[in-house]
């Protein structure tokens, strides 16, 4: 994983070699590449100087630092209560019938993944969903279509 | 009991020139300024509800050199979504606040842990900050607010836990003492305030401390914003003068049918339909940092307590035991006994089990599981059980 | 500055800064704990040592908690006990309570707990089975069983703080929160040390050693096999602990009646080869000094590390294999000794070196490992079979149901059971370097080591990193190239402490010449091996105990060996010769960091 390699140093130029800078590191690197790799994560170890169970162990404690293969569009379905109340899984339902894939998955062709998340802070606007970084809310099963409808075409 | 009523305030949203407010600081002694938030009586907006300006007199007394003003914009109470609107709408008082903190404690450094949930709005909030900077730089005001960003941990909203991630670190909470005010983010004294406090400070310092005071009651001074969700025709955000009971806030915002209200989110308090007219929302009744969710009686209570277990075990950092296994006990606990393989006696030792996580558990998650927990189990038992 | 406070109602003064718990036990007022740890920074994790504190809204951790003046502390209230029962019940449920079948069985502290606050029905319900635990076995050294993990992650502080390597770190949170390599790899496959430290922290059986106790009985028994043992340095000085003596009494003579009444037909000594070490690396040192500053070679690299510690060595295999030529290429003593049973020892014997079945008992579970490492089998067979803990020879010994207080003492069996004073302080930080030094010393200037009665004190106590510089003056013959040389040493022990010193070496900011480093903390006597508690107070009795063991020897320099003197006689030769490469020399594997 030379381009890796390269994208963590480049990483470490900007937000430093201080245990500090791990987080932003990490970020940078799931921003870019949608989860961390082993490859990743050990460069990172090697940049910072800190062992890499520890990189491990601080990545896997945040939920959005994934170390499990994710698709370039990570969708995250809120199920706490709000949302679980007002139709979270239709949503959820319609997510799995049109990617085909179930909750904790990846689509074969590394587009999407599926997976649930704690509150999101859009009750009021319940139910939602982010997308990478971008909010969806108020959805229901056709309006969740037409977003990931514009998703393949992008 | 002294009571305010519903009424609606616009002070948190309330377009300033925060460069008036900041001259206006500039030309304060840091005594002032804490006298000032002392005397408007405000505590923290995130829920402990912690005297403001104690927290920053503590701070300002500490010898060091290097200290932190840190913006705890870790908002991730289920039910709670008014910090973002905060900063979306009014990032400069949010800032302003915080030069108001570090001129208060001695501080030249400022850092806001935004959550990661809320990564989409730090393009804007930046662009925000940058023209803030310079504003500060005409001032002539030494003082520079960064950035840290989560990435997904309830639990990162603990003061200690927040500064652990802050330093590259897992979010676990901390032993107490040392507190924040002598050792906090990278062991330096540290005041950290909610968004909504800070925002709160620096209309104190505009308006002065009196005409704050005069809203709400003795224990909640001012006015909160409330995150309204649930079973309301009207779900959003509200500033609401503090002091109202649950029955006037219901009147508001019910749907005719509600049965309970949730105050300050899972770990906070479930008000049954009978307890609405004698709870008031604050510091003397449930306090709340601004979430507030309303059930109808569609609704089935033992699916709102199992989500809420569910979310503590997921979001216990995990380090102590009560929290940790705590919360899957009461989660697994709950699941045998509504389906009847378990005695409805068990919830009597699960609620017993909740008292200990209350005064056991290392941080404040582990030690409020139980406030939902007991609220929800003695009023909806029939609903709990098989 | 005092702090006055009250404890049950009973006034203690203690300085700032101490917590409840020390105070508590000031009055002799026991606490229980369970994450807490001695040798370790406070976690106040598993909670157990909660108590009340007058006006407090919540319990606090006795061991997190600094006193404050006036404080009223109430360590067995309702409140207390209540929530002890709870927080211990708590863990149990989560805990695979085997307890029968574990090899931690009576020697567990959840256990003792359980049997303190929790005996009878538990009302919890059991998480074990929620959670997909696994047992790595792929250690040859230790096992690591998350069924039975409680979380007080003292393994995990020990690995970082004491160990530097952090081969463990907790991960996920919430009830998948659990103690990781990285990314959950099998053990054999990350930077751990094998050192042990961890297991002999672990309050549970989640870190155990891998035991090899029924595959010695059986060799015991098997009436074909020769079974030869040979027992380290700080394992004399230890194994009492596990036997009902205080630490520091030192029970060479009664081990070596035991293990001859266990069955084993041939009871030898590590320190035969430690001196024999002494010989073979001391002598390369005096060659790498002559090439490096004599003959200007390039390729001589300076300082010299020593290379008995099997965990030092996996360290720098990991950490810093751009230094593996500044290792001493000279094997263990236990591989040394290994490599000789079945060559010189088979060969005086009349033994059939596919008969002999070579055990070593041995503080230190690194040692399993390094016995199980492909380089070692210089003999052409294993040269070691089995490597045995103290913990496990004390297990034997009970097995065996021998009276072990009342046995008469014995004398090792020969050859390979002769040793020097010298051979035994390799079992503590800085006996290698002042065994090494006590010979050197002599061989360069034909003179005793100028220290008053060979007792190299800056080489001995427990600082985590020791210096010394030794002018080298009187030299005979071929050394006079080192006259006047100050001869600069440093010792560490501890991970973290050699992490310091190589820090240091790469910097280019220590110009040494030698360096000893050993893995664990005070040297092999604090070894993963060892029996458990360990803290610091054990390590320096177990210290005393080798030390006085070396003043109580007639012979206490490792060129005095008499059975060294001879195997050079008959067998190798000379020091460094061609045999002794093959057999006693050996080479190192750069590895991955992580």
């Amino acid at each position: 994983m030379y381009q890796v390699g390269n994208l963590v140093k480049k990483l470490s130029d900007k937000h430093g070699r201080k245990r500090e800078s791990l987080m932003p590191i990490l970020q940078g690197i799931v921003e870019k590449h949608n989860y961390l790799t082993d490859e990743a994560m050990v460069e990172v170890a090697k940049e910072l100087d800190i062992s890499a169970a520890e990189v491990y162990g601080t990545a896997s404690f945040y939920t959005f630092l994934d170390t499990q293969v994710r698709g370039k569009y990570v969708i995250r379905v809120c199920k706490t209560i709000t949302c679980s109340m007002k139709g979270k899984n239709e949503i959820i339902q319609t997510l799995e019938d049109i990617l085909k894939i179930k909750v904790g998955e990846t689509t074969s062709d590394k587009n999407f993944s599926l997976i649930e998340t704690n509150c999101i802070g859009w009750c009021h606007k319940a139910p939602a969903i982010l997308i990478n970084e971008i909010p969806y809310t108020e959805l229901t099963p056709e309006k969740i279509v037409e977003i990931i409808k514009g998703y393949l075409h992008k | 009991m002294e009571r305010k009523g519903l009424n609606k305030v616009g002070l948190i949203f309330e377009k300033i020139d925060i460069k008036e407010v900041l001259t206006k600081t500039f030309n304060m002694s840091s005594n002032d300024i804490i006298q000032n938030i002392l005397n408007s009586g405000l505590k923290g907006r995130g829920g402990a509800g912690f005297p403001t300006g104690l927290k920053w007199k503590y701070t300002a007394a500490e010898k060091e050199l290097e200290k932190y003003v840190v913006c705890n914009a870790d908002e991730g109470e289920p039910g709670t979504f008014k910090d973002r609107e905060i900063l979306d709408k009014v990032a400069y008082k949010v800032y302003g606040g915080m030069v108001i903190a570090g001129k208060a404690i001695g501080a030249k450094n400022g850092i806001v842990y935004l959550r990661g949930e809320y990564r989409f709005l730090l393009p804007q909030l930046m662009k925000e900050l940058e023209a803030f900077h310079n504003l500060l730089d005409e001032i002539g005001f030494d003082f520079k607010i960064r950035y840290c960003l989560g990435s997904g941990a309830y639990i990162c909203g603990e003061e200690s836990a927040l500064f652990e991630s802050i330093q590259g670190d897992r979010g676990e909470p901390r032993n107490k003492p040392p507190y924040p005010t002598s050792s906090g983010v990278f062991g330096k004294p540290t005041t950290i305030n909610n968004v909504e406090t800070l925002v709160s400070a620096a209309m104190i310092i505009m308006h002065g401390a009196i005409s704050y005071s005069q809203l709400g009651t003795t224990d909640s001074r001012g006015s909160k914003v409330f995150s309204v969700s649930g079973d309301t025709p009207t779900p959003g955000i509200f500033e609401l003068e503090l002091g109202m009971t649950v029955q006037e806030f219901v009147n508001e915002f019910g749907d005719g049918d509600t049965k309970a209200v949730q105050v300050g989110g899972a770990s906070g308090f479930c008000v049954p339909r009978k307890k609405f007219q004698n709870t008031i929302i604050g510091f003397e009744g449930v306090p709340t940092g601004g979430s507030m969710k309303l059930f109808n009686s569609s609704r089935s209570m033992y699916n709102v307590l199992h989500n809420y277990l569910d979310f503590f075990a997921e979001e216990s950092c995990g380090q102590c035991t009560p929290c940790r296994v705590g919360c899957q006990q009461l989660l697994k606990g709950v699941e045998k006994v509504k389906k009847g393989e378990a005695k409805s006696t068990y919830l009597n030792e699960l609620v017993k089990l909740a008292d200990t996580m209350k005064i056991a558990s290392k941080c404040g998650l582990g030690q409020s599981v139980g406030n939902a927990f007991r609220t929800i189990v003695e009023n909806f038992r029939e609903e709990i059980i098989y | 500055m005092t702090i006055n406070l009250n404890i049950n109602d009973q006034k203690v003064s203690v300085p700032r800064g101490t917590t409840v718990l020390e105070a508590a036990r000031k009055l002799n007022i026991n606490i229980p704990t369970l994450c807490n740890h001695a040798d370790l920074c406070v976690a106040g994790n598993c909670r157990v040592c909660v108590v009340e504190q007058k006006g407090a809204r919540t319990l606090i951790a006795a061991c997190a908690m600094p006193v404050s003046e006036g404080m009223d502390i109430y360590t067995n209230t309702l409140k207390v006990r209540n929530a002890r029962k709870h927080i211990v019940e708590l863990l149990l449920s989560e805990h695979r309570s085997d307890c029968t079948k574990c090899y931690k069985n009576q020697k567990c502290e959840l256990q003792a707990l359980a049997n303190e606050f929790a005996f009878g029905d538990t009302i919890f319900l059991d998480l074990v089975e929620d959670h997909n635990y696994t047992i790595d076995r792929s250690s040859p050294s230790f096992i690591k069983d998350d069924s039975k993990c409680i979380r007080c992650q003292r393994c995990v502080r020990t690995c970082s703080e004491l160990q530097y390597i952090s081969a463990i770190a907790v991960s996920k949170k919430g009830s998948h929160q659990k103690i990781s390599s990285f990314h959950n790899r099998p053990m054999s496959h990350v930077v751990c040390t094998n050192c042990g430290q961890c297991v002999n922290r672990c309050p549970t059986g989640a870190l155990v050693e891998k035991t090899y106790i029924d595959q010695v009985w059986d060799a015991i028994y098997d009436t074909e096999k020769h079974v030869v043992v040979q027992t380290a340095p700080a394992v004399r000085v230890a194994l009492g602990e596990d036997l009902g003596y205080d630490p520091g009494e030192r029970v060479t003579g009664k081990m070596v009646t035991a293990l001859k009444q266990l069955g084993i037909d041939s009871v030898l000594d590590t320190d035969f080869s430690a001196d024999l070490t002494i010989m073979e690396e001391g002598t390369e040192l005096l060659t790498r000094l002559k090439k490096a500053l004599v003959d200007g070679d390039k390729n001589t690299v300076l300082p010299m590390f020593t290379s008995c510690s099997p965990g030092w060595i996996k360290f720098i295999e990991h950490k810093y294999p751009q230094f593996l030529p500044n290792l001493s290429t000279c094997k263990s003593p236990q591989q040394m000794f290994g490599a000789l049973a079945k060559t010189f020892y088979a060969q005086k014997r009349h033994l059939d070196p596919s008969k002999i079945v070579s055990v070593s008992i041995m503080p230190c579970t690194a040692k399993k490992y390094e016995a199980d490492r492909p380089e070692m089998r210089a003999s052409g067979y294993k040269d070691i079979d089995f490597v045995l803990t103290t913990r496990e020879l004390a297990v034997m010994i009970k097995q065996a149901g021998i009276d072990f207080r009342n046995l008469e003492p014995s004398r090792y069996d020969s050859v390979m059971g002769e040793s020097t004073g010298a051979g035994v302080i390799f079992g503590a930080t800085g006996g290698v370097m002042e065994a090494a030094l006590r010979t050197a010393y002599e061989i360069v200037t034909g003179r005793e080591v100028p220290f008053n009665n060979l007792n190299i004190i800056p080489a001995r106590g427990m600082d985590g990193v020791k210096e010394a510089t030794i002018k080298i003056e009187g030299c005979t013959g071929d050394w006079k190239f080192l006259e006047g040389v100050e001869l600069k040493v440093a010792i560490a022990h501890g991970l973290t402490n050699a992490n310091k010193v190589m820090k240091l070496v790469k910097s280019g900011k220590a110009a040494y010449h030698f360096i000893e480093i050993m893995a664990c903390p005070g040297g092999c006597i604090g070894g993963g091996g060892q029996p458990i508690p360990t803290s610091m107070e054990i390590r320096k009795n177990r210290m005393k105990a080798i030390y006085s063991e070396d003043e109580h020897m007639v012979l206490r320099k490792s060129h005095e060996n008499p059975e060294v003197i001879a195997i050079y006689k008959e067998f190798l030769g000379r020091p460094n010769s061609h045999l002794s490469h093959e057999l006693l020399h050996t080479h190192y594997v750069e590895r991955e960091n992580y």
